[in-house]
């Protein structure tokens, strides 16, 4: 049992977890942040995707206990000031989502991707950059035009700010 | 998962330390093989030490034509560098092809090549490149590293802190994933280095990574892909799985390393 | 149409909740007191349990409960069913062996659960799992059907001899046999259909809590149907009287067909609630998905298909070998018998069709409808060898489709089903216009060029969905009606729920239903709830799966709206004065025709509430309840084209260009059918090109047991989709809608491969053409 702090969605939390909780279920259940998903277990559906430091990463594969310290985003975590995230709303306006379950996962990555990729995003980048994360509803092609069509979002807002 | 107790180092030698005073301790680096074998109570250490820490085994530096990369940089670092890139770009491109995002952010170059997995990527350039892997207590030449399926030279509570190579002139990384995982079905990674021409091949060998002597020689006439036209890959040495019989293996052995030969920059 | 009514591309209604991480999911639940529960699940394939030990596990801290299949037995809880009564020819009943929820005797497939363990967490319950001590006899096992039936086979079940389930036939064999004997040509095929693993991405989980004030069970569930769950809880099982167990299957994670069946799990739940007096919740984690959740197809088929001089298809004999796995599931009777061999006429106007349909007993998980259930197999049974026969018979593709296509409705094949409309010519011409299949040559010389094979595949598939009409499936054997229920409340301010007894886990019945309430009445989405998933709220339902929800639940809300709207009249019409006769019902308002009086619908529902001002013997508020029987099966339909690319050095297959051209009937919402078929298609996709269950034939252990080994498709493996569709509106429902939600996962398996063997010139190519199997085959070509 261990002492660990970290900040998530902007909050500081402090818990005492067992070392050998993963991220995942001391989000899901320490914290009762249950838009964060467990879709398998060997590491490669990505229901489970956060951003840690701004990187996202499988919740799924590591100890809450490495994550001490450190700055954690989840899906609740995105909306600002009671409005969508650009990659929320375009996921809905496309379609990207059926039933739902492999969804914050898919958003979580989508934000880092466009953070990484910026406007150079394209279809084939989306598919590549994609492969941690599956969906067994969409055939993807929703996803990717909605990923696609908030990177352009995000993107023309940023040019339009600079 | 098991129980199991956490520690986070801040140098090589606390991290050694807590290793070797735990009853089964085991480094833990990104942690995106060794947390899914616990989640899958495949292994059950009594503690882990994290090294992500640890200063001493972070960045990449080049001095001259040779590039030594922290033990603990990810592989999204080293598919981002510059520097690797200027040295050898084919490594980045290796880099970039691991897993997938979210895994290349945690996970590690120490953590992968302290692993050996017969499927890894790194393996292959490293042989190819003949690179050295520098642990807490020596250098090791990658060739001497390798022993056999998820097997390496590191002794107990010895840690890798870096990997260095030189620059080849030509070098290049073709890679042929596993449908359902997408670790190397098989994966060649060819150099045309200073000692001649090199090639690593991951993900087919029974054994292992191994390097493929007769394609070697073919190049060394030639650093062309038809020089590999003639020479035959011996099934007998190849891994067989679902995925992947032997033949085909054998096969694609041949066509990736052609495939690099004219890839490589 | 309005911005919102039937037609309209409404975004969805849901999307909010999944979208912020508010999903609600059945692993999230938490009650006061919960546990843990963990499987003890046996790891051989065939084995005698000769002894169980649960002491330590018992003495382990933080267990509550360690118990098994005797126990279970003690408390009366009954056999897991199959639902459906499929005879042999010769009269006999069907073999139906014993399945219990935890085994007692034997096990029959890796994964066969024997314990359950009940503990404060479920690490903890893991770990006392793994301290059951169970004594096993091991048994030979066999894990394929064409071995299950060979003399000397290991036998699985008392009750079936020589594994055997059924041997059942369909069609004359006679007329068959002669059609042959007279054909001009014959095209002759051996297929098999390679099994599946569903995979939804939300694990099936399960948590039953039971008051013991009340004698009262709720069971939280992972269902696409909790209300059928409810009644064969009940009524087979004997959890618990219907009226003291509440099921509920909230928001869940897609199904496709494995989340129709009831489980051992959620029964064990239940039951252990009880025994440890503790809310009881299981989760499967991924691993126990693959060995447990019921596997989809599995066939061996033989097709012979007579051809007389002119090319017309005369007869279609078809010899089907189906493996059930260890027990049989709730539908796994029907997939391979009525969903399969009634749709072996395809497209086409062929008078004669004989199929004879075995199924067998292996030691494997229990295989049961997977997305498409039994008209997959026929599809691709059918559409390969009518491919097949345009080369032999040197004809164009689709030219033979079309000579032989079915073109005057309605049409009563010789395999029961009465095929109501369609324009299989369209859908022909929509999907080859938009693959340019005119310019396919030039395009393969290009490639060509290129040192890559191009190949080009059609499929043209008809399904029968909108399942079923209640009379005729109880003549085939069904256990249940097939009908669906809704209720359509309006509230005294005139919002309105729609409760039904179709479940969404994915299919956006939020807004469609909603969206067909707007188009009635003319008010907004957002006044509209749509309400499903509880035994408590709604009165009774079928659930979803056969792409029923659109053609039966939603037909049923439209009958509703019948009442609701004619009582609406009456009292709009008492208000204004007016005849009722010509109140019309209009965005939003109720108005008096020809005239520019009118009232709110917000007006006229208060009405019927305050109840001051009704016409004379009227019964105050406004609450509809109706139940639909379809009249018929509805027959989506379709034509697929598939362009590949073929890498001659390693085999892999890259999907240049997939086309869908459907006729679904009447669109509800067209964004929402487009992303059924895009899943559908990639389904489809997986099962032609990466899917493929392997059990190790000797030990019986499953070897694709995980994301590691089971390829599931991913974004970089799949095309963006073209689809389009062509409407014939259904004339069996009220809204003429024909269903979308499988339709995909029919049509394109046989397009896939039919488009791969035209670019390596090798006919001889099993599913998943995976790049190995395209690459050997092109080295034997």
């Amino acid at each position: 049992m261990a002492g660990i702090s970290m900040r998530v969605n902007g909050r500081e939390v402090d818990a005492d977890v067992e070392d050998r909780t993963l991220l995942v279920d001391f989000l899901r259940n320490n914290l009762v942040l249950t838009g964060t998903h467990v879709g398998c277990d060997t590491s490669q559906c990505g229901a489970c995707v956060v951003h840690l430091d701004g990187k996202a990463v499988k919740s799924c594969t590591m100890l809450a206990a490495q994550a001490a310290g450190s700055d954690i985003t989840t899906v609740e975590g995105l909306m600002s000031d009671g409005e969508l995230h650009p990659v929320q709303r375009a996921f809905r306006e496309h379609h990207g989502l059926q039933c739902g379950f492999c969804t914050p996962g898919m958003i979580m990555a989508a934000t880092d991707m466009i953070a990484r990729h910026g406007a150079a995003l394209d279809e084939a980048t989306v598919r590549t950059e994609l492969e941690g994360n599956i969906c067994r509803c969409t055939g993807y092609h929703n996803i990717v035009r909605s990923i696609l069509a908030a990177a352009a979002e995000m993107n023309g807002t940023q040019q339009a700010a600079e | 998962m098991y129980s199991t107790k956490y520690h986070r180092a801040s140098s090589v030698a606390e991290a050694t330390s807590l290793v070797s005073a735990a009853e089964d301790g085991k480094f833990l680096a990104g942690g995106q093989t060794l947390i899914s074998t616990m989640k899958q109570r495949l292994a059950a250490p009594s503690d882990v030490v994290d090294l992500r820490h640890v200063d001493d085994l972070q960045g990449i530096s080049v001095s001259g034509e040779t590039v030594r990369i922290g033990a603990a940089t990810t592989h999204a670092q080293i598919a981002e560098s510059e520097d690797v890139r200027n040295v050898c770009a084919a490594f980045a491109d290796l880099a970039s092809l691991i897993g997938d995002p979210h895994v290349r952010h945690m996970g590690t170059i120490g953590g992968s090549v302290a692993n050996n997995d017969p499927a890894a990527d790194y393996p292959a350039a490293l042989v190819a490149l003949e690179a050295t892997v520098h642990t807490n207590n020596r250098d090791i030449a990658a060739g001497d590293f390798f022993v056999g399926l998820f097997e390496t030279a590191l002794e107990e509570d010895e840690i890798i802190v870096a990997v260095s190579f030189a620059a080849p002139k030509k070098a290049a990384y073709q890679k042929f994933p596993n449908p359902a995982s997408r670790y190397a079905l098989v994966g060649v990674f060819v150099a045309d280095g200073s000692a001649g021409a090199r090639v690593g091949v991951t993900g087919a060998g029974s054994d292992g990574v191994f390097r493929a002597s007769d394609m070697e020689t073919a190049l060394d006439g030639e650093f062309a892909a038809g020089s590999l036209d003639g020479v035959e890959v011996d099934t007998g040495l190849m891994m067989s799985d679902l995925h992947g019989a032997p033949d085909y293996r054998a096969n694609l052995v041949k066509v990736l390393a052609k495939r690099a030969v004219v890839a490589a920059v | 149409m309005g911005v919102e009514g039937i037609g309209a591309r409404a975004a969805r209604k849901e999307d909010r909740r999944f979208i912020t991480g508010q999903g609600r999911y059945t692993d999230d639940m938490v009650v006061a007191g919960m546990k843990h529960a963990a499987f003890v699940r046996s790891p051989h394939a065939h084995a005698r349990i000769k002894g169980i030990d649960k002491s330590a596990a018992e003495s382990m801290p933080g267990v509550l409960g360690v118990l098994d299949g005797k126990q279970l037995t003690e408390d009366g809880i009954g056999n897991i069913i199959c639902g459906w009564m499929i005879h042999s020819t010769d009269g006999s009943p069907m073999n139906m062996g014993v399945w219990r929820p935890l085994a007692e005797d034997k096990v029959r497939y890796v994964g066969d659960a024997v314990v359950v363990v009940v503990a404060e967490t479920r690490a903890l319950a893991q770990e006392a799992a793994e301290a059951v001590q169970v004594d096993y006899e091991e048994l030979p096992a066999v894990t394929d059907a064409v071995s299950a039936i060979e003399p000397g086979a290991p036998q699985i079940h008392e009750a079936a001899e020589k594994n055997l389930i059924f041997d059942w036939e369909i069609g004359e064999s006679l007329a068959v046999e002669e059609a042959i004997s007279d054909a001009a040509n014959i095209v002759e095929l051996e297929v098999s259909n390679n099994r599946l693993i569903p995979n939804a991405m939300e694990p099936r989980a399960a948590l039953g809590l039971y008051d013991s004030a009340e004698e009262h069970y709720t069971c939280w569930t992972t269902s696409q149907n909790p209300h059928l769950a409810r009644l064969v809880m009940s009524a087979f099982y004997n959890v618990a009287p219907e009226n003291k167990l509440r099921v509920i299957a909230p928001d869940v994670g897609g199904g496709f067909g494995s989340k129709i069946y009831i489980y051992p799990e959620e029964i064990v739940c239940l039951w252990a609630s009880k025994r440890t007096g503790v809310p009881v919740k299981w989760t499967a984690d991924r691993s126990e998905s693959f060995l447990t959740d019921a596997h989809g197809r599995d066939h061996v088929s033989t097709i012979k298909i007579a051809f007389d001089a002119n090319n017309r298809m005369t007869g279609i004999k078809v010899d089907t070998l189906a493996n059930l796995g260890a027990y049989m599931s709730l539908f796994s009777s029907v997939t391979p018998t009525y969903l399969y061999a009634t749709l072996l006429s395809g497209q086409y106007n062929v008078p004669n069709v004989h199929a004879n349909v075995r199924t067998v007993y292996t030691n494997t998980a229990p295989v049961d409808a997977y997305r498409g259930a039994g008209r997959p197999e026929a599809c691709y049974l059918v559409e390969r060898a009518m491919e097949t026969a345009a080369r032999q018979l040197g004809v164009d593709p689709a030219e033979l489709r079309r000579i032989n296509f079915v073109k005057e409705f309605p049409h009563q094949t010789p395999v029961i089903m009465n095929y109501d409309t369609g324009d299989f010519e369209a859908s022909l011409d929509a999907a080859m216009q938009a693959s340019d299949y005119a310019g396919f040559p030039d395009r393969k010389a290009e490639a060509q060029a290129r040192g890559k094979l191009r190949g080009i595949g059609l499929s043209c598939y008809i399904e029968a969905c909108g399942i079923a009409p209640s009379q005729a499936v109880g003549s085939l054997g069904a256990g249940v009606g097939l009908w669906e229920s809704a209720e359509v409340r309006v509230n005294a301010v005139g919002t309105i729920e729609v409760l039904t007894g179709s479940h969404s886990h994915g299919q956006g019945h939020e807004t469609t239903f909603a969206q067909v309430v707007a188009d009635r009445l003319g008010i907004g989405l957002d006044t509209i709830s749509v309400v499903h998933g509880d035994t408590d709220k709604v009165q009774m339902g079928m659930g979803t799966y056969g792409s029923r929800s659109g053609a039966v639940g939603m037909s049923a809300v439209a009958k509703a709206l019948d009442k609701v709207e004619s009582k609406a009249r009456k009292v709009a019409a008492h208000l204004m004065e007016a005849d009722e006769a010509d109140i019309v019902i209009d965005e939003g308002h109720l108005k008096v025709a020809g005239t520019n009086k009118g009232i709110p619908w917000s007006q006229m529902a208060l009405a019927c509430y305050t109840a001051h001002d009704l016409p004379e013997g009227m019964e105050p508020g406004l609450k509809e309840t109706a139940f639909f029987d379809p009249a018929n099966f509805t027959f989506p339909s379709g034509c697929y084209v598939c362009e590949v690319e073929v890498d001659p050095d390693t085999g892999k297959t890259d999907i240049i260009q997939f086309v869908a051209a459907d006729d679904f009937g009447n669109i509800i919402n067209p964004m929402i059918v487009e992303g059924q078929v895009h899943g559908g298609l990639a389904q489809g996709i997986g099962q032609a090109l990466l899917e493929g269950c392997a059990y190790d034939p000797e030990t019986g252990q499953l070897l694709t047991a995980s994301y590691m080994d089971y390829t599931m498709p991913r974004a970089d493996d799949l095309p963006n989709f073209e689809v389009s569709t062509t409407v014939t509106e259904c004339p069996s429902n009220p809204l003429g809608v024909k269903g979308c939600g499988e339709a995909g996962a029919i049509g394109s398996p046989p397009a896939v491969i039919n488009a791969i063997t035209d670019a390596i010139g090798n006919n001889d190519l099993s599913m998943p053409a995976t790049s190995q199997n395209v690459w050997k085959a092109l080295n034997e070509a």
